[in-house]
């Protein structure tokens, strides 16, 4: 075991992956001798060669796009696209064939790529580099969708990703990117893909989130805790797509209440999803109308007042508080 | 009106910076192409160009010429069926055989091709039998995967989206050390694709083994090239990237082999792609949905019909006697025989089975999928429809 920064955690994974597998390989842009913008293929190149650790030209689509052949041929590409802002660069190459072209062949060819990027906001970027646009992919048949939330989960989901024979969407919280660091061991392990993380047990209300935002979530928990005598139960959601409807009907039904978060924008989000699934399954056991915390309907705000735009712990300490105090 | 606090420190007009009369710097004539090959080696009365003569083996030239009848045969018997309303939507290809059957004559079975919606003829070349063809335009889904023993993509849909994969299977091939390649078909529709420059651009940068067949027919249903570039010669979007190019006559069945046969050999030799620009003509629709009287002169359809790739190769062929009239005739019948036979196996197949919708999307089914699934075969189940 050793303490690893999220970055470090992925870093880790794929030198791992490249060392276990030679058909896995990388593409992206500036992720060679420079080591990618965050630093996550750091010294890969060095270590694996030029042949599998592959500087791209500047183009999102075509990177995903040959990415796509490769795996046709029986490479494993990761790909890493700098920024989710520049995947809609990506999105005719993702929709049309990333996503498609297992059910156009029935099955003859397997998709088995990862797309890797850093998504969301609060690193004070310019703009186009804070998106949080997880909904799109998780509204495409085809594709899988996995959010991390700390380094050792980052770790083993990228992993399993690696050996996924699906397409798989991996979105990175940048901002945990370097927040903190977590016990990561050396000995690779996986987390299935399509399972949630029941983060703490509780008994009052029923609390969903995932990537960055499971960090001020926490934060709430235990103000909650400390302060209001509240026991929330605390899921990180991981996947996205396809979602693990059970563990959050299974928590509802025992708490009766029921908040989410997200950074993404409100409308057709994820919460909504969950929200509507929740409806359909456990109507009956809900206490109070499940809230929602999310971004906001409007492009990211630009960064000198990103803080207000990004849902804070105070607030999801409200949220809860007045969905236990429901009439 | 002069706007208040007027910054006295920015020009407000172009010629207060450089003095109207001056010389002109740029050179704004007429763009240098440079110099661009246009082979032909069959011309259109059948007449060989005897030092570019492949003299290619009696064999190959009959089952060249045997794919081409074949494939025309194929096309007129799917507009057939499409206007008995037994038949999708189709594209036909006629007067554009030997662009689609040259280029694919040179590959082997371990080389890739990456087909769009009109090169049905090089799908029959390549292995995928009529019935499946046929199966696939009238909307089963089991017409699109390739067969088990052919290296090809489904054919495009979406213009030139499979430009990049097919580059990313050239890349693949370098990845694993093979010695094979992939030959990419699209049009000068295409041409215009944002994802095809890009595809070009990788493919030269990766010295991907690839080659580019661009098949500029002159239109892209009622677009004509002259509004869909600027720049119509298609082969310089292949210099522009580095790699090299030529222009053919693409109703010219022995300069597309020739053409491809050089192609491949400088893919297989790791020199990387080559693009080439098959010139020809849509004679017919753009598919069967399409009426070109609307958007075109039929006159400029008629000096195509002197160029007929398969009337000039027959030509040819005549005066090495390998056919006469009398075997060409029975070989017509007998490539129309096939075809029919290819359709009454059409017919013979199976209803398409509505139950199996969800199950070629992953690898192993989700389980919330399951659960529409179930949904699904339900509202079947409603509808009296057997779900077993």
């Amino acid at each position: 075991m050793s303490k690893l920064t999220m970055v470090e955690a992925l870093s880790l994974a794929m030198d791992q992956e490249m060392e276990r597998d030679e058909n896995v390989c990388l593409l992206g842009e500036d992720i060679g001798i420079n080591g990618g913008v965050f630093r996550a293929t750091k010294d890969l190149q060095q270590k694996h060669g030029e042949s599998r650790v592959m500087d791209t030209p500047l183009a999102e689509c075509g990177i995903v796009g040959t990415a796509v052949g490769m795996a046709i041929y029986g490479v494993r590409p990761v790909v890493e696209i700098q920024f989710s802002g520049f995947t809609m660069q990506a999105f005719d190459q993702i929709e049309q064939n990333m996503a498609r072209l297992h059910n156009r062949t029935r099955g003859k060819y397997t998709i088995s790529m990862v797309l890797r990027t850093p998504y969301g906001g609060g690193i004070r970027a310019v703009e186009h580099h804070s998106e949080s646009r997880e909904a799109y992919w998780a509204h495409t048949p085809g594709l899988k969708v996995v959010i991390p939330s700390g380094p050792r989960n980052a770790r083993a989901l990228l992993v399993a990703a690696i050996r996924e024979d699906n397409p798989i969407v991996f979105y990175e919280p940048k901002s945990v990117y370097r927040a903190f660091r977590e016990e990561v061991p050396q000995e690779p392990e996986m987390m299935e893909i399509g399972k949630a993380d029941i983060v703490k047990e509780g008994s009052d209300i029923t609390l969903i989130s995932y990537g960055a935002m499971m960090r001020p979530c926490k934060e709430a928990v235990e103000d909650l805790a400390d302060d209001h005598n509240i026991n929330v139960e605390l899921i990180d959601l991981l996947t996205i797509s396809p979602m693990d409807t059970a563990t959050l009907t299974t928590s509802v039904q025992k708490t009766g209440r029921c908040v989410i978060v997200h950074e993404g924008h409100r409308t057709c989000g994820v919460a909504s999803e969950i929200i509507a699934r929740l409806n359909e399954s456990v109507f009956e056991y809900l206490e109070a109308p499940i809230k929602r915390i999310t971004g906001f309907d409007i492009p990211f705000p630009y960064f000198q007042v990103e803080e207000h735009f990004l849902p804070e712990s105070e607030e999801i300490v409200q949220a809860i508080k007045e969905t236990i105090d429901w009439q | 009106m002069a706007p208040e606090n007027q910054d006295t420190t920015r020009a407000t007009s172009g010629e207060e910076v450089v003095p109207p009369h001056t010389p002109s710097v740029m050179n704004t004539g007429p763009i240098d192409l440079g110099h661009i090959e246009v082979l032909q080696i069959l011309n259109e009365h059948g007449e060989v160009d005897s030092g570019l003569d492949p003299h290619l083996s009696d064999e190959i030239l009959l089952k060249v010429h045997r794919a081409m009848v074949l494939t025309r045969a194929f096309d007129q018997r799917m507009l057939t069926m499409q206007r008995q309303g037994r038949m999708g939507t189709f594209a036909p290809n006629i007067g554009q055989e030997a662009c689609i059957i040259g280029q694919v004559i040179p590959l082997t079975n371990d080389d890739w091709f990456a087909p769009s919606y009109r090169s049905f003829g090089a799908q029959i070349v390549r292995g995928w039998p009529m019935e499946q063809l046929m199966r696939l335009w009238a909307g089963f889904h089991d017409g699109f995967p390739p067969p088990s023993h052919v290296n090809d993509l489904p054919f495009s849909i979406v213009v030139g989206s499979h430009v990049l994969p097919a580059v990313g299977i050239g890349m693949g091939m370098n990845y694993k050390k093979k010695n094979d390649c992939i030959v990419v078909n699209f049009g000068d529709g295409a041409s215009s694709q944002g994802a095809v420059s890009e595809a070009l651009n990788f493919a030269a940068v990766y010295k991907a083994p690839v080659v580019f067949v661009c098949e500029n027919n002159g239109w892209a249903i009622s677009t004509p090239i002259q509004k869909q570039t600027m720049n119509e010669v298609l082969a310089t979007r292949g210099t522009s990237h580095g790699i090299p190019s030529i222009r053919v006559d693409g109703n010219d069945i022995l300069a597309m082999i020739c053409t491809t046969q050089e192609a491949v050999q400088r893919a297989k030799n790791g020199e990387g792609p080559t693009f080439i620009e098959a010139m020809t003509y849509r004679m017919s629709l753009h598919t069967t949905a399409d009426d070109p009287k609307v958007y075109r002169d039929e006159s400029e359809v008629e000096p195509w019909h002197c160029r007929c790739p398969i009337k000039r190769f027959e030509t040819y062929l005549k005066n090495k006697q390998l056919l006469t009239e009398e075997s060409i005739k029975e070989l017509l019948e007998s490539c129309e025989q096939e075809v029919i036979e290819a359709r009454d196996k059409f017919y013979s197949m199976p209803a398409a089975d509505p139950c199996e919708i969800f199950d070629y999307l992953y690898e192993s089914i989700p389980d919330e999928l399951i659960d529409q699934r179930e949904e699904y075969l339900q509202r079947l189940r409603n509808k009296g429809v057997n779900d077993e």
